[in-house]
């Protein structure tokens, strides 16, 4: 092979951790939501491997406290839009795990009655716009959710400050539609928050190997005048305190930023990936940062040697089992919820029933010989 | 000879233009280690070297523009976009440039370019990942659009695409990707792009299909009474097309059927139908039928299976043709 597989990326991350401490509930309620997530993307990779999910199915674990650390520095009706590993985001922001399971069950009780999937998690009233499948192109997106937020308050007089979060992967660096949208936001000085989730893989393809300068991604935003910041993806804590400060100041000023997570995936890129790009050591490297066990040992240590302690390991147990059952409840809802029928086909293409859409009146009939 | 899949007979087409041909550059994410999202570039750089099966970022426009940039300095590039969906974002290279050069430049310039795409539904993915819109660049003058579904025409459609001196967008059915293996020669060999195929014989009704959808109309056909003959045109070049083969059949049995996944409204179903009632007129015993996908965007796989043409839907198109 004329290729070697790359090394793990250096992941050295500025310390500037410098806003609110994260509070024990917080703390508590980040590890349920990320152990959550994580309990949701092992029972769907055994639906995926049982056939009950089709297509294509890209898991979140080993991301976790990116979409948790960051979604809980949101307000409410602050707008999210992500790519299309996108169930983390979706169970972040609170759509319910029935509704996201059977949305990939292709279910009609899915949170898009099934027409979405995997790739397309879309929950309005939680303020998530999606689930985009195409990479990169997600991120103009996030600036118009911006842009109206901005307009609607300065010239609709309506709402409050608000700012929209746009997550992508180092993939979509490669894409130029980025680019369009960082320089739109400075013109326009829109508060829209790039979220690079960085794994360090666009698909099988290092970071190194994918992206210029890959060590300063902060400089391609700096370049259009938007701040760019580089954290440490893996510890929710730390990515919290230094995330909120980033919020709370675009918010304000109503600017866009764009931080650089240093994150990590397990599992391969989709479901059918053979991981051919990396080695089984690398994956377990990470797996000893892991970001749940980190954060439960955090809570966990007794506050006289550094830690919060706020959780038994009894505490832990209990809400690992709650979780689990809640899990499987919502593989049993996907499971039992009905089928779409083929009358869905023709519905949700347009406001009003087009001529021509519906299979039953014309197209399985055909051409009828009016002298029959 | 060699029994190949359709991902084997492309893979070797490949190997024997990278082999024999300096100037044959393949460009695409992920087509070195991986072997591309569906395994199809697979030990093609560890073989020919990563210079010559460029792994890129993702970046469709900037794949299909160095692609482009490499045609116009008269090399042979051979760019893998990952699905039909994701050409959105490299459109305007190929339709405002590729497809447009020789005209532009009065010859001067040329773009000896293939665009390998995975194409249509029965995968089980979603929109964007299941898509057919061979109509949309057919449309584009200045482009070649190719959709074989066998592995013996893969690869020889494939080595004329590749040695064409102008774009052609190579269309490969997901569906029949791995669904089975055929004997194909290992040495090279060329078919005609432009030149339909005709599967099977029959003086009753033609059948024109292409892509995945030959198989369901192999099927529907089988279910037909004994004394029912169909003729079942594999139309492998979507543009330009082979409108001689489909007169000629039209014109022996007066009867037709277009079937393929697209959406129907402007579909290549409409084209080909407008143009054998300009040439078969007279010829005609029944109004040209279509049997298509819908005018929706393409579903998830729940009713994935309702949208495309199954046997039983090209069969009823079949018998209301018939009876008319």
């Amino acid at each position: 092979m004329s290729q070697t597989i790359s090394e793990p990326t250096e992941r050295a991350v500025q310390d500037q951790s410098n806003g609110p401490r994260m509070s024990d509930d917080q703390a508590l309620e980040a590890l349920r939501t990320m152990q959550l997530i994580r309990e949701f993307e092992s029972r769907t990779m055994q639906a995926y491997q049982r056939a009950k999910i089709g297509g294509f199915c890209h898991i979140y674990t080993g991301q976790e406290a990116c979409a948790v650390g960051t979604i809980m520095s949101l307000e409410k009706t602050d707008p999210v839009v992500t790519a299309y590993r996108d169930h983390g985001h979706a169970l972040a922001r609170g759509m319910h795990p029935s509704a996201c399971m059977a949305e990939m069950f292709g279910k009609l009780a899915g949170c898009a009655k099934g027409k979405g999937g995997s790739m397309h998690m879309f929950d309005r009233p939680n303020h998530l716009y999606g689930g985009h499948g195409i990479v990169g192109a997600q991120t103009p997106l996030g600036l118009g959710l911006a842009f109206a937020c901005r307009y609607q308050l300065d010239v609709m007089g309506s709402g409050e400050k608000r700012v929209a979060l746009c997550y992508l992967g180092d993939g979509a660096l490669g894409q130029g539609a980025f680019y369009e949208a960082l320089n739109l936001a400075t013109l326009f000085s829109t508060p829209v928050i790039y979220v690079l989730e960085n794994n360090g893989y666009s698909m099988g393809t290092a970071l190194k190997r994918h992206a210029a300068n890959a060590d300063r991604l902060v400089d391609r935003a700096e370049a259009f005048g938007v701040r760019g910041v580089e954290m440490d993806g893996l510890d929710v804590m730390s990515l919290y305190e230094q995330f909120r400060p980033v919020v709370d100041d675009c918010r304000e000023r109503q600017v866009p930023a764009f931080v650089d997570l240093k994150t990590y995936r397990y599992q391969g890129h989709s479901m059918s990936d053979p991981q051919k790009y990396r080695t089984k050591d690398e994956v377990e490297q990470y797996k000893e940062k892991d970001s749940i066990a980190r954060l439960a040992s955090q809570l966990m240590t007794p506050k006289d040697d550094g830690g919060r302690g706020i959780l038994s390991e009894d505490d832990w147990s209990a809400m690992q089992k709650e979780i689990k059952d809640l899990v499987k409840e919502a593989m049993d809802f996907a499971e039992e919820a009905e089928a779409p029928g083929e009358s869905e086909l023709t519905t949700d293409v347009y406001a009003n029933p087009q001529p021509n859409l519906s299979p039953q009146s014309v197209y399985g009939h055909g051409v009828k010989n009016p002298l029959l | 000879m060699t029994q190949r899949t359709l991902v084997g007979a492309i893979n070797n087409a490949l190997d024997i233009a990278l082999e024999t041909d300096p100037e044959v550059v393949i460009l695409g994410e992920d087509v070195g280690i991986n072997g591309g999202v569906f395994r199809v570039t697979e030990g093609l750089a560890a073989k020919h070297g990563r210079h010559r099966v460029q792994n890129t970022p993702l970046d469709e426009s900037g794949i299909m523009g160095a692609a482009i940039g490499l045609a116009m300095a008269g090399m042979k590039a051979v760019p893998e976009i990952q699905f039909e969906g994701f050409l959105g974002p490299a459109y305007d290279q190929l339709v405002n440039h590729a497809a447009r050069f020789r005209t532009r430049t009065r010859s001067a310039i040329t773009i000896p370019l293939t665009v390998r795409v995975p194409v249509g539904g029965g995968i089980h993915a979603p929109e964007l990942h299941s898509d057919s819109p061979e109509a949309i660049y057919a449309h584009h003058p200045g482009l070649k659009v190719v959709m074989p579904c066998t592995p013996y025409d893969a690869k020889g459609l494939l080595l004329s695409a590749i040695n064409d001196p102008d774009p052609v967008v190579f269309f490969e059915p997901k569906r029949a990707y791995r669904s089975f293996k055929e004997e194909v020669p290992d040495e090279a060999y060329t078919i005609p792009i432009g030149e339909a195929k005709v599967v099977s014989d029959g003086d009753d009704l033609t059948v024109v299909t292409w892509g995945a959808s030959v198989f369901q109309c192999l099927e529907a056909i089988d279910n037909q009474p004994d004394d029912v003959n169909i003729e079942l045109i594999d139309l492998r070049t979507i543009y330009p097309y082979d409108l001689d083969t489909i007169a000629e059949s039209v014109e022996k049995t007066g009867r037709c059927v277009i079937v393929h996944e697209a959406p129907r409204t402007a579909g290549m179903g409409a084209e080909i139908s407008a143009a054998i009632q300009e040439r078969c007129f007279l010829h005609l015993e029944a109004p040209v039928q279509r049997v298509t996908g819908f005018d929706t965007v393409m579903p998830y796989y729940k009713l994935e299976l309702e949208y495309l043409p199954d046997a039983e839907r090209i069969g009823k198109g079949i018998s209301e043709c018939l009876a008319y």
